[in-house]
C-alpha cells in the first residue's frame, strides 16, 4: 500500500468509530420511528396512523400553533437581541455586567423558568395581574384564556431566548472592521443609514444562523408548554387545544394512549415540515454581504 | 508470579461467595423490583414494608423505586417496551383496561389467588378491575369521597362549624356565603373547591347522576348512558351550575382544589381519603369530615370508590414469580393494610375490616368507610382519555359560552365513542 492509500486508510477508521455511534444513536432510531409510522399497534403495514392524523381537527390546530409560535417568537427574539446587542456596544463600562445579566435567563432551567411564570400568570394570585390592577387594567386570565394562552408562552419563550440572539449578535458586530464605520461617517452617513447599509447587511450570517436554528427549536416547542399548561388532572395544550404544539400533540398520544406507531408518525410529518421550512431559510436568508 | 496471581484470584473467589453467604442461608439471594408513583406517604410506608419483609424473608431483597405522578404511565411504557420493566407495578384500576392491553401484566396465577379467593377476600368494590373475567391485579387499599370543610371559614360566615350540609342546595347557599371576590372580580376564596379534572369528574359520574336516579353506564360498561333520561341533563346542568351561575369555585384556583383547601382558601370540597395525611400535615385550621350530600335531605347516597393496585408485569416467571408472589401476599395481608390506614390514610380493601368498630368510630375516617357501602368504582376503558374529553367540553361552556344541552349530548357521544373504539379492539 503506498502513502496516500495509508493515510486515506488512517482517515477513514478514525472515522469509522464516531460514524457508528452516529449511525446507532441517529440514523437508526430516526429509520425506526419512520418504520413504525406504517404499521398498526398489532404489527401489520398500513397507512391509517396518517390517515386518522389528517383527520384529527387537533392535530390541524397543532400544526397551525406551532407555525404561530415560529412567526411569534422568532422575530422578536432576534430583533430584541439585536437591540439588546447593539445597546451593549454602546456602554463603556459595565459591559460584562449587563452581558451576564441579560443571558441569565437563557441559561435557567426551562422547568424552572416555566413554573416561576405560570405562578406570575395565575388570574387570582399572580404578579402580572397585580401590576395590571395598579394600572387599572382588569385582570387577564392569561394561560386560563383561549384567546391569551398561546401569547403567554410565546412570551417566555421570547424572555428565555432572547439572552442567546443578544449573545450572538455581540460576536458578530463585533466582527465588522471599525474602518466601514469610520469611512461612512467620513462620506456623511447618518446612523440611521449606517445601520441599514452596513451594520445589518454584515450581521447576515449571524441573523440567518438565529433564524434557522431558532426556527428549528420553536418547531420542536415542548417543554414551556408542557410546564405552563400541563397539569395531573388534564394533558398539556391549553384551554382548549389553544396551546397545543406538535411536539405535545405527539407526546399526549405516544404516552397516554400508548400509541407509539401514531407518535412517531406525527414525528415524521415534523420532520418532513422542518426540512422544508429549513431549506427555504438557508435559500432566502443567508447570502452572505461582502464589502 | 503465576502463584501471586492464582492466590489473589482465590481469595478474590472466597471474599465472592461469602457475601452470598452472609444472607445466612445456602439459596441465593433473587432481587425484585417494586414501582409507584410517587406521594410521599406511600413511598415511606413501602420502604418501611420493604425493610419488614427483608426481614422476614432473608433470600429476597426488593429495591422499590417510585416516579412523579405525570411521568408515571411514560416511564412504564418505555420501560416495558425495552424489557427493562420492574417486577410488580403499582398502578391506577382505571389504567388497567390499557395496561393489559398492551400486554404489560399477567393475570395473577391462580395458584396464587383464585377468582373466587380474590372476591371473597376483598370489598365488592375491585370487582371493576375485572378484565376479561380475570384480575391482573390486587390492591392494599382502597379509597371514597367525603365532604370535608374548613370549620373556621364556616364560623367567619357565622355557619355552625359543626354542621355541614347535607344536601346539595344546602352546600351551595352555605358556600355562596364563603366566596369572597375582590372588586375586580379576582376570587379570594371560594366557598367550594369546584373542578372538573381533580374529583370533580368522579363526583358528577357516580355521586350527582346516580343521587338524581341516573345509572351512569350499562352493566357491562359499553354504554354510556349519561343522557338516557332528562334527570343526566338537569344533573350536569346543575353542577356546572355552581361554577357559572352560583360561581362558588372556580377549577383553577390557587392550582388544584386541594391546595386552595390546605391553604385555608377553600371552605369545602369532596376530596378522597388519600388526601387525607397531606390535609394533616398543611391544614393549619381545624377541619371536619363528613358523608357527600345528598339531592334531598335522607335521599339516596352514593359514592366515587377508586383505588390503586399491583399487577405482576407479563414475563415474570420461576424464581422472580415466586419472590415477588410473596412479597404481594405481605402487601395485601391485614396486618400490612392496618398500618397502611395509619401512615397513608387510604381505607383496607379486604372485606374483614367492614365491621372494624375502630375504624367506623374515627372522626376522619369514619365518613369515608361509610361511603364505602354506597360506593361504585367506575368501569374505565381509558381514563385519561374518558377524563381529558369531559375537560375538553366542559371548557367550551366555561370559556366560551357553549350551549349546556348541545355541549353534554357531544360529551356523552366522545365518551361513547372511547367505550366503543376499545370493545372493538377486544372482539
Amino acid at each position: 500500500m503506498d502513502l496516500k492509500a495509508k493515510r486515506t486508510v488512517t482517515a477513514y477508521s478514525f472515522l469509522a468509530l464516531p460514524s457508528l455511534f452516529f449511525l446507532l444513536i441517529r440514523i437508526f432510531p430516526t429509520l425506526s420511528a419512520f418504520s413504525l409510522s406504517v404499521h398498526t399497534q398489532k404489527g401489520s403495514l398500513t397507512t391509517s396512523n396518517y390517515h386518522q392524523m389528517f383527520a384529527d381537527p387537533v392535530f390541524w390546530h397543532s400544526l397551525l400553533n406551532t407555525l404561530a409560535y415560529v412567526v411569534l417568537t422568532i422575530p422578536l427574539q432576534i430583533v430584541i437581541g439585536l437591540l439588546m446587542a447593539m445597546a451593549i456596544e454602546r456602554v463603556e463600562r459595565l459591559r460584562w455586567f449587563y452581558r451576564i445579566v441579560y443571558f441569565l435567563p437563557y441559561i435557567t432551567s426551562i422547568v424552572a423558568v416555566s413554573w416561576v411564570w405560570r405562578l406570575m400568570y395565575d388570574p387570582n394570585t399572580g404578579l402580572f395581574n397585580e401590576i395590571l390592577g395598579w394600572v387599572g387594567i382588569a385582570p387577564q386570565n392569561f394561560l386560563q384564556d383561549p384567546k391569551e394562552a398561546l401569547i403567554s408562552v410565546g412570551a417566555v419563550m421570547i424572555w428565555q431566548m432572547m439572552g442567546f440572539s443578544m449573545l450572538i449578535y455581540s460576536a458578530g458586530l463585533q466582527a465588522i472592521p471599525r474602518l466601514y464605520y469610520s469611512a461612512a461617517r467620513i462620506d456623511g452617513a447618518g446612523s440611521w443609514k449606517i445601520f441599514w447599509r452596513i451594520t445589518l447587511p454584515l450581521l447576515n450570517p449571524t441573523t440567518a444562523f438565529l433564524a434557522v436554528t431558532g426556527g428549528i427549536q420553536a418547531m420542536q416547542t415542548f417543554t414551556q408548554v408542557e410546564n405552563l399548561t400541563g397539569s395531573s388532572g388534564a394533558a398539556a395544550g391549553g384551554p382548549l387545544h389553544s396551546t397545543v404544539s406538535m411536539v405535545v400533540y405527539m407526546y399526549n398520544n405516544g404516552f397516554q394512549e400508548f400509541n407509539m406507531q401514531y407518535a412517531s408518525a406525527v414525528a415524521v410529518v415534523l420532520f418532513v415540515i422542518i426540512m422544508i421550512i429549513t431549506l427555504f431559510q438557508l435559500k432566502t436568508i443567508s447570502r452572505t454581504i461582502e464589502y | 508470579m503465576f502463584a501471586a496471581i492464582s492466590a489473589l484470584a482465590l481469595v478474590q473467589a472466597a471474599f465472592a461467595s461469602g457475601s452470598k453467604e452472609s444472607s445466612g442461608s445456602s439459596s441465593k439471594t433473587v432481587t425484585i423490583t417494586y414501582w409507584q408513583y410517587t406521594f410521599p406517604t406511600k413511598v415511606t410506608e413501602i420502604n418501611n414494608l420493604v425493610q419488614t419483609f427483608e426481614q422476614q424473608n432473608p433470600n429476597i431483597k426488593v429495591v422499590a423505586q417510585d416516579f412523579p405522578y405525570d411521568q408515571y404511565n411514560q416511564k412504564v411504557t418505555a420501560a416495558m417496551h425495552a424489557g427493562q420493566g420492574p417486577d410488580i407495578m403499582n398502578l391506577y384500576y382505571g389504567w388497567l383496561p390499557l395496561y393489559v392491553g398492551q400486554g404489560y401484566l399477567q393475570p395473577i396465577p391462580s395458584s396464587f389467588m383464585s377468582t373466587s379467593q380474590i372476591e371473597s377476600y376483598y370489598v365488592p368494590m375491585i370487582e371493576a378491575s375485572k378484565i376479561n373475567g380475570q384480575y391482573y391485579s390486587l390492591p392494599i387499599a382502597v379509597r371514597s369521597l367525603a365532604l370535608l370543610w374548613n370549620k373556621d371559614l364556616f364560623q367567619k360566615a357565622g355557619l355552625d362549624p359543626n354542621t355541614p350540609p347535607a344536601t346539595w342546595d344546602q352546600l351551595i347557599s352555605d358556600a355562596k356565603k364563603m366566596t369572597i371576590r375582590k372588586s375586580n372580580g379576582q376570587l379570594e376564596q371560594e366557598g367550594f373547591g369546584w373542578n372538573v379534572t381533580g374529583q370533580g369528574y368522579h363526583t358528577f359520574e357516580e355521586i350527582l347522576l346516580r343521587e338524581w336516579g341516573v345509572t351512569p353506564f350499562s352493566a357491562d360498561g359499553k354504554k354510556v348512558l349519561w343522557n338516557s333520561s332528562p334527570a343526566g341533563l338537569q344533573a350536569f346542568t346543575y353542577w356546572i351550575d355552581m361554577a357559572t351561575q352560583d360561581k362558588i369555585g372556580e377549577q383553577s384556583f390557587l392550582q388544584n382544589y386541594n391546595t386552595a383547601f390546605m391553604a385555608g382558601k377553600a371552605a369545602m370540597i369532596i376530596d378522597g381519603s388519600f388526601d387525607v395525611a397531606a390535609i394533616q400535615k398543611a391544614a393549619k385550621f381545624p377541619w371536619g369530615v363528613t358523608t357527600p350530600p345528598t339531592k334531598t335531605v335522607g335521599g339516596v347516597q352514593s359514592n366515587f370508590g377508586s383505588f390503586w393496585t399491583n399487577g405482576f408485569a407479563k414475563g415474570v416467571t420461576g424464581d422472580q414469580l415466586a419472590a415477588a408472589e410473596k412479597f404481594m401476599k405481605f402487601l395485601i395481608s391485614p396486618e400490612t393494610e392496618r398500618s397502611w390506614l395509619k401512615n397513608v390514610g387510604e381505607l383496607p380493601a379486604a372485606k374483614s375490616f367492614a365491621n372494624d368498630s375502630a375504624i367506623n368510630n374515627d372522626p376522619i375516617y369514619g365518613p369515608f368507610v361509610q361511603g364505602l357501602k354506597s360506593a361504585h368504582a367506575t368501569f374505565f376503558v381509558d381514563e385519561t382519555a374518558e377524563r381529558q374529553a369531559m375537560s375538553d367540553e366542559i371548557d367550551k361552556i366555561l370559556l366560551q359560552n357553549a350551549p349546556i344541552q348541545q355541549t353534554f349530548d357531544e360529551l356523552v357521544a366522545k365518551e361513547q365513542q372511547i367505550r366503543d373504539k376499545y370493545f372493538a379492539k377486544q372482539s
